[in-house]
């Protein structure tokens, strides 16, 4: 067998050394979101100890108080329910409108699609402070329904974005089959591309309700009440009670949120970047 | 001189599986335009690639100039590739395009623009010297590639499929191009190909590969008259030898030596009854095939390539014959050449 | 091979007609077809977008006329009433020297930040293109700061930048960097705060922008580097003068999206800092809101975040030019 040369070590080395420390620096306050989570208030608090290992037995006292003492799990719920409704709304939205912008519409149909895209130019930080006179003029203050209506105005841009460039790599020639089998276009549309197309339309459904988890601006301006409101907004602004930061719930609350979202983001992962370098690397 | 040498190379990718090249023993000399042969999966781009310095060798050694150079990253081996793609640099015009070997390889400046120009009249190609590789059509392209591999005057040039790029129309007149650039040069190049008939027209010998072992060296004359195994007696011609298994032999044939027994002024010839079955006219010859009729290759279908074949039809059976000398004979069980034989043929 | 099936509806109906005895289960059903070409149908394009164009019409061109509106009226929370002031919104907000700071800070902190989440994830992308052992599960921690919600990453940041009870303080003390109770105020002191601010800004963003380059680089045909190499072009030769010029589409892209998520976001800055100390980390959008929500004044709020559009779209003009000059086949 060949020798490396220690060119080639070298090399290796540095590549995990690298790898790394982007990681950990990356991944280190979830890290510490775990180890506070179950630390106790003593061993928390006590500016002597070691905070990297546990000079206290483990406890369950956060986690006790967070999903007993205050309205996480609701706050929890509220998300999921926003989530549900907004991507299912996102996805009649832009399924049918990247299929159209793709297929039907020719060269001025992308040149919508791009201005579509640059919507995005106006951010919710501009818009947040009408639309909370618009929301508490249809009466919809205060509710989950302010951001249901709302959200896909960011969730939907994005998502015909990258449906159009999914939509674009199906060749054409599987609808003219079938319309010369007898199916009108929008049948199609409807029984030949939507189904094969389940990659992009997953790849949108994940994607949607990410942004819908993340969104911070909008929750905070638009609802007040602690039982109607969305766990991002909820956990800084309800969990600080006055002064005090209760840390090892607060860290339970963003760890909890935040796992499982990371488990889906991985599984399609790939299929997001397809998605996303479609769109992109055709300009 | 060898240029380039291999010994005993291999190249396994996946432990327990067979190897994409296997012990392969070959000697390129200097000047010479040599081939590699074989279909899909024969190794013979791995070959190449190995000999680059683009893959590492399982075992074996390669040699360039006399010095073993499996250590040596490619740009240390001082050869020049061209690849299937031709891999042009996208963001760059032609002219720098060419002169990047230089710039990398510390040439100094003052001789750049020289040496491009050099390059580039050799190939025709100084009015596309500012365009961008995506501004030029493929033949360009191909002109590109091959005047950056020049542009450094190695001693190898390393060619992987170059050809197949392009359209039909397109590749005689290139693979002409080569040749008389290749005879301009005269540096060593290695060729890889799939096409039996560029194999034929370019190379002066042929190295056919199959499933990672090279099955014969030789000038073209050599593996196309006088085959090694059945597999190089039926890769190189087109249509291909006729194969008739015998009793422990395979006896091989070419539709070109299969005609009417009258036309055949040789005195040793076997006569075969054919009995047409299906006729092809290509304009310049006649393809008929069908089955033998009689005598101990009864029933074994068989292909003939005439010049003039209107006078036949399908469902008669001619007097066909084959000059005794051009019968080839193989082991039935290694499929390997063997002597020729006198067999009984009623 | 593509009939039109306007002309051959008949056609189509005979054969179909006939041919349902033979034809296997799995045939889609048999509908009239429509007389529009097959080509283009644009009445039903315009009916597949026309929700999506007429919501986002609705949801984003409306606010924003009304944003501009506000802009330049009286308009308070709790008040129905809307006079026009003309330029009295931007002439105060002009004058007030928060909002000069937060245009400075929303500069400093998109421009440092994005250098920062550039360069490092150049880095890292290369480091995680090759496959190796592991790398998913690289990926997936490599992933968690863009993954989670922004604001609770944030709240993850302030704990760890506490003035009392920071960890990184706890290991500057213990290697004796700093004497006890001197280590830095990390959101207290206002250079440190708005370094604290752009650090986990910067952290957020990462991941995205490695995995948008790691597209880019992985797009890059594998023979076009091999090329390099056998021309004699070392890694820094073939790193700068082929794998990044080949990515500088992906690299446009992948900063353009990070300057609009830095530029326009409030929530950072919101969560570890609410603007402090002494307004010394407010950028616009955090002003916006400050000023417009929690000031009430809805006016003077969309003053200060109509501010952000010029930017955005310069900023988009200048990025769309270079993407169009860096053409790439």
């Amino acid at each position: 067998m060949r020798k490396l040369t220690s060119r080639k070590i070298a090399a290796k080395v540095l590549h995990w050394i690298v790898l790394i420390v982007f990681t950990v620096l990356l991944a280190f306050p979830f890290y510490w979101m775990v180890i506070t989570t179950f630390k106790q208030n003593s061993d928390l608090y006590d500016l002597t100890s070691n905070p990297f290992i546990f000079n206290a037995k483990p406890t369950l006292e956060h986690l006790k108080f967070l999903f007993q003492q205050t309205m996480y799990v609701r706050w929890l719920g509220n998300t999921a329910l926003v989530g549900i409704i907004v991507v299912a709304a996102t996805l009649l939205l832009s399924i049918p409108a990247a299929y159209a912008l793709t297929r039907l519409t020719g060269r001025w149909g992308q040149r919508l699609g791009v201005l579509i895209f640059l919507t995005y130019l106006i951010p919710p930080t501009l818009l947040f402070i009408p639309l909370s006179r618009v929301i508490s003029i249809l009466g919809l203050q205060d509710t989950i329904w302010s951001l249901v209506v709302v959200y896909p105005s960011f969730t939907v841009p994005f998502s015909i974005w990258l449906l159009m460039g999914f939509f674009k790599s199906i060749p054409r020639e599987l609808e003219d089959a079938a319309m010369v089998d007898g199916l009108t276009r929008f049948g199609a549309f409807l029984k030949m591309v939507v189904p094969i197309s389940t990659s992009g339309i997953l790849t949108v459904v994940i994607f949607s309700f990410t942004l819908v988890t993340q969104e911070f601006v909008y929750a905070l301006t638009f609802i007040s009440p602690e039982r109607n409101q969305m766990v991002g907004v909820g956990i800084p602004i309800f969990l600080i009670r006055g002064d005090v930061y209760y840390w090892g719930s607060l860290m339970a609350a963003c760890l909890i949120a935040s796992l499982p979202i990371a488990f889906l983001y991985n599984l399609f992962l790939d299929r997001f970047i397809a998605g996303f370098t479609v769109g992109a690397v055709k300009g | 001189m060898a240029v380039v040498q291999t010994r005993n190379l291999t190249k396994v990718f996946k432990q327990g599986e067979q190897g994409a090249v296997n012990n392969v023993n070959l000697e390129g000399r200097e000047g010479e335009f040599l081939v590699f042969l074989g279909p899909s999966g024969s190794g013979k781009t791995t070959l190449l690639r190995m000999i680059a310095g683009l893959e590492t060798p399982t075992d074996g050694e390669i040699l360039i100039g006399g010095r073993v150079v499996n250590d040596l990253s490619p740009r240390e081996r001082r050869i020049a590739m061209v690849f299937q793609s031709y891999a042009l640099y996208p963001h760059l015009t032609v002219y720098k395009n060419i002169v990047f070997p230089l710039k990398a390889q510390k040439v100094p400046r003052n001789t750049h623009k020289e040496k491009v120009e050099w390059a580039a009249s050799l190939l025709g190609i100084n009015h596309l010297l500012q365009r961008k590789p995506r501004e030029l059509s493929g033949g360009e392209r191909q002109r590109v590639a091959l005047a950056r591999a020049i542009v450094r005057e190695p001693s190898v040039f390393l060619l992987d499929e170059p050809l197949s790029n392009l359209d039909a129309k397109l590749r005689a007149s290139a693979r002409e191009e080569l040749e008389r650039f290749h005879r301009r040069i005269g540096t060593t190049t290695i060729y890889v190909t799939h096409d039996q008939v560029e194999a034929m027209a370019m190379g002066d010998r042929v190295v056919v590969l199959h499933k990672g072992y090279v099955r014969q060296i030789g000038t073209p004359t050599e593996v196309y008259d006088d085959p090694a195994d059945t597999f190089v007696a039926t890769f190189l011609g087109s249509p291909p030898m006729n194969l008739i298994e015998d009793t422990d032999v395979i006896v091989g044939f070419r539709p070109e030596h299969f005609r009417v027994s009258e036309a055949i002024t040789d005195t040793h010839k076997v006569p075969l009854k054919f009995h047409v079955e299906n006729i092809e006219y290509l304009g310049a010859d006649w393809i008929l095939s069908g089955i033998l009729m009689g005598g101990r290759f009864d029933g074994k279908k068989a292909v003939s390539r005439l010049l003039f074949g209107h006078e036949f039809e399908i469902g008669k059976t001619y007097d066909f014959a084959v000059p005794e000398r051009r019968l080839k004979f193989f082991d039935r069980s290694t499929e390997k050449k063997v002597e020729a034989r006198a067999l009984a043929w009623q | 091979m593509a009939v039109n099936p306007a002309q051959s509806s008949d056609i189509v109906a005979e054969t179909n007609g006939s041919a349902a005895a033979a034809a296997p289960p799995s045939k889609p059903k048999w509908t009239k077809v429509k007389s529009a070409s097959a080509a283009q149908s644009p009445w039903l394009g315009a009916a597949m977008f026309a929700p999506a164009v007429l919501y986002l019409a609705a949801i984003i061109g409306g606010p924003f006329v009304l944003a501009v509106m506000y802009a330049f009226s009286d308009v308070r929370i709790g008040s129905t009433s809307m006079h026009y002031v003309g330029l009295e919104n931007f002439r105060s907000i002009i004058q007030s020297p928060t909002f000069r700071t937060s245009i400075e800070n929303s500069f400093i902190f998109t421009f440092v930040s994005q250098v920062i989440v550039l360069v490092g994830s150049t880095i890292l992308a290369f480091a995680l293109e090759k496959k190796f052992r592991g790398r998913g599960f690289f990926r997936f921690l490599i992933l968690l700061p863009w993954v989670a919600p922004i604001s609770l990453g944030a709240i993850g940041w302030k704990w760890i930048l506490d003035s009392l009870y920071s960890v990184i303080n706890w290991v500057l003390v213990a290697i004796h960097l700093y004497k006890p109770y001197s280590a830095p105020m990390w959101l207290g002191e206002p250079h440190l705060a708005m370094a604290s601010v752009i650090l986990v800004q910067s952290w957020r963003l990462l991941p995205f922008s490695t995995v948008i380059l790691l597209a880019g680089l992985t797009a890059i045909p594998k023979e076009i580097p091999e090329a390099a190499a056998i021309d004699g072009a070392g890694f820094w030769r073939t790193l700068f003068q082929v794998n990044i010029p080949m990515m500088l589409p992906i690299i446009n892209v992948a900063v353009l999206f990070g300057i609009i998520f830095t530029f326009t976001d409030m929530t950072v800055v919101y969560i570890l800092t609410a603007g402090g100390p002494f307004d010394s980390t407010q950028v616009l959008p955090s002003y916006a809101y400050f000023t417009g929500i929690l000031g009430s004044d809805l006016a003077a709020g969309a003053a200060v975040s109509l501010f952000l559009v010029p930017v955005l779209v310069a900023i988009a003009y200048f990025m769309l030019r270079v993407a169009h000059r860096a053409e790439v086949v």
